[in-house]
């Protein structure tokens, strides 16, 4: 069973610590919810997951996965920025991608359907809106099988339904044994774990919005790197931990 | 289709589609041609003498002219993460990069360069050993350009970067490839060994450039 675990992760953006001392463990069907201000760190943790950055100190490790790879080969990545080609058709874009990483082309079609893009295949991604432009990066998950997604505020742009559609994907992904990380302001709708990032501000992030399961998973640190379950409200002189919250 | 034939043909599409990449570079090629006897004078004699000289620079700043597109625009619109997840090396990666940029921007300059060569009262030897070298020549002016790139990303500094990074390197390419075009039509010395030495830059810079650029990207990681 695939499981992803980090311990003692820390990020330096520039000379400024992010976070550190950060602590996680997922396996196989659970989702994890990073959540926190702007400028917690919640994209630079994705982005370390991914190896689109380097730790400042600490590691991440994934064990049960395919050996011969490493963990970026075995993620999907979906930020901010959606990878488009605006003068290549939908299906070019996706095409390419899917032949890139090593995905099953054939499938490419009914991915496309399945976001509500197939009557857009042969259009340049130019005059795509910004949410069908993330509804074309979302196909990419699904037509090149990785098992684990790490997204960034993946449901950014999207409508209701294509919010519906995003929670019905990621509830299949689960239910295949994939794990998803998501760093999010607002509801999954699926059923996940929290990790707060930073200060927790007094949020209107806890309760029934949170699609329920929402539960303490990751311990985290002050400055010193112990772990510690259950921080004081002031988090004494820390500027970012990060800490376990409800 | 593998992944690096894939990456291949979509970036050559991307520069035929945009309309940057193959005639632009022509252009600026013929603008840079065009312009050098208002500058020096009609004198023929002297146009057939410098005339090997002229066809490569044109040739290597026309080629400058895209590269700074190579990588940048991959890092801006979030591509280039993509890439670096992917299951296929990152040196092998860069190496489709350049090949699609060399087809597309040096290529055109190499098919361009005979008619060019009329311009400044080349006889058909002279073309012929100018279009020649430029043919084994621009393989490396790529691979370097490449390393720059890669690190104008590297560093998010702009385009203007490049030139200042790339120009310096390429000044033994520029030695060699006019040599070897002079030697082929004025003696005294044979066509060969220049030649001999352009190809040996190209093979390096070839193997050298992949590697450099994709260290580089890596180290901008951090």
């Amino acid at each position: 069973m695939l499981r992803l675990s980090a311990t003692g992760l820390g990020c330096t953006r520039g000379s400024r610590s992010v976070f550190e001392g950060i602590n996680l463990e997922l396996s196989g069907g659970e989702a994890l919810a990073l959540v926190g201000r702007n400028g917690s760190g919640k994209s630079s943790l994705l982005r370390l997951v991914a190896g689109l950055l380097q730790p400042s100190a600490g590691r991440i490790e994934l064990a049960g996965g395919a050996p011969q790879n490493t963990l970026a080969e075995q993620a999907h990545y979906l930020g901010h920025l959606d990878a488009l080609k605006p003068s290549l058709t939908v299906a070019e874009n996706l095409g390419f991608w899917v032949r890139y990483l090593g995905g099953d082309v054939a499938v490419l079609p009914g991915s496309l359907t399945a976001l509500g893009l197939s009557g857009l295949v042969d259009l340049p991604a130019a005059y795509l809106s910004a949410g069908q432009r993330r509804r074309l990066s979302l196909a990419r998950l699904i037509v090149v099988p990785r098992p684990i997604w790490l997204l960034d505020e993946p449901t950014s742009a999207l409508d209701a339904a294509g919010q519906e559609r995003l929670a019905a994907l990621m509830r299949d992904h689960l239910a295949g044994g994939g794990l998803i990380m998501a760093a999010t302001h607002g509801p999954l709708g699926i059923e996940c774990k929290t990790l707060q990032l930073g200060r927790s501000a007094p949020s209107p992030l806890a309760g029934e919005g949170w699609g329920g399961g929402s539960e303490f998973v990751a311990s985290a640190a002050s400055q010193g790197g112990t772990p510690t379950p259950n921080p004081s409200p002031q988090g004494g002189g820390e500027r970012s931990g990060a800490r376990g919250t409800k | 289709m593998t992944p690096l034939s894939a990456l291949l043909l979509r970036d050559m599409r991307l520069a035929i589609r945009v309309g940057g990449g193959a005639l632009m570079g022509v252009l600026f090629f013929l603008t840079v041609v065009t312009l050098v006897p208002f500058a020096v004078g009609p004198d023929l004699a002297q146009l057939r003498r410098i005339g090997p000289a002229i066809l490569w620079i044109g040739a290597l700043l026309a080629s400058l002219l895209t590269l700074d597109r190579l990588l940048a625009a991959d890092h801006e619109d979030g591509s280039l993460d993509l890439l670096l997840m992917g299951t296929t090396p990152l040196e092998l990666t860069v190496l489709a990069k350049a090949a699609a940029h060399w087809i597309t921007s040096c290529l055109p300059l190499v098919i361009a360069t005979p008619l060019l060569g009329l311009f400044l009262n080349l006889e058909p030897l002279a073309i012929g050993a100018v279009a020649l070298t430029l043919l084994v020549g621009t393989p490396a002016l790529t691979c370097i350009g490449l390393i720059g790139a890669a690190l104008s990303v590297a560093l998010r500094r702009g385009g203007l970067l490049l030139p200042v990074l790339v120009l310096p390197l390429t000044v033994p390419v520029l030695i060699f490839g006019v040599a070897a075009s002079n030697a082929a039509v004025a003696g005294p010395m044979s066509f060969g060994a220049p030649f001999m030495v352009l190809c040996a830059l190209t093979l390096g810079s070839l193997v050298l450039g992949p590697f450099a650029a994709a260290a580089a990207l890596r180290h901008g990681l951090e």
